[in-house]
């Protein structure tokens, strides 16, 4: 599932041409605790969304599937690095962090029109297919659809959010 | 309670590997993406389907699409928070989920109940 994600995200990065970077020294930036945290929180909102279905049923239970567990720590976390790069040059106040977040906030906007689509894919696909296959599927749909409304956002015609 | 470590154990793995991804990537707009991966409905929906069956997990996956159109008000409110607003972003993303919860539970009200 995991190879297939990553799969879509390489083949849809080398066919749209776009400008993203890969930049893997960002990983030594990030703190051994904030992993930790944001482990720690995934895997805590995951045991609520189970405890939550098996107590009241799977649709309440469904609702926290699609609860905010990244974005978050992962906007807190570039508003503080934007800011400590900033500080290292000297410039104490700056907008620069909080921009960086409300960017952050933006592709996650973007995504969630993604992650609607993968819920009606499992929804209207799991029943009649493999679960496995369903799932890969609607990670691939994720991925696809997010990278292509993340580069339409470029149009003229794209609303500012 | 072995299956409730077990979630939590593949939940945090998941959640951690998109969000590590999403600190990979430039530029920030497309790192966002990954804040709203289906992370928690990837590990949740795997598990649940082999613990309760396919229907299950599809009720689920429902409820989990009109979450994800909660998740995108609370995106778009956060970032046109932290633009026109002098708000942290700590502040206005944990201030912003009474918004999540409350569009969620409307449509839960509304589509699904």
């Amino acid at each position: 599932m995991v190879c297939g994600l990553v799969c879509t995200v390489v083949c849809t990065l080398e066919v749209a041409t776009m400008r993203v970077s890969l930049n893997l020294s960002a990983l030594y930036k990030t703190r051994w605790y904030e992993y930790a945290v944001r482990f720690f929180f995934g895997g805590t909102v995951t045991v609520i969304a189970g405890l939550v279905a098996k107590k009241y049923g799977p649709i309440l239970g469904g609702l926290f599937l699609a609860f905010p567990a990244i974005f978050p720590a992962s906007a807190t976390l570039v508003e503080k690095h934007e800011r400590e790069k900033k500080r290292k040059a000297g410039i104490l106040r700056t907008k620069r962090g909080r921009q960086a977040a409300a960017l952050e906030a933006y592709g996650a906007a973007l995504g969630t029109i993604g992650l609607l689509g993968f819920g009606l894919i499992v929804w209207i696909a799991n029943p009649r297919l493999d679960s496995i296959l369903v799932l890969i599927l609607a990670t691939c749909a994720w991925t696809a659809a997010s990278v292509y409304l993340w580069r339409l956002r470029k149009s003229r015609l794209w609303p500012q959010l | 309670m072995g299956q409730l470590i077990f979630r939590f154990l593949v939940g945090g793995f998941i959640v951690s590997f998109f969000a590590a991804l999403g600190d990979v990537l430039k530029p920030k707009s497309f790192a966002g993406l990954f804040g709203a991966a289906p992370s928690v409905g990837l590990a949740t929906l795997a598990l649940t389907t082999i613990s309760d069956g396919k229907m299950y997990a599809a009720i689920e996956a429902r409820s989990m699409a009109a979450a994800a159109a909660a998740f995108l008000v609370y995106a778009c409110i956060c970032s046109r928070m932290l633009m026109r607003w002098q708000w942290h972003a700590a502040k206005t993303t944990i201030i912003g989920l009474t918004v999540w919860f409350a569009v969620s539970f409307v449509l839960w009200f509304a589509l699904l109940k």
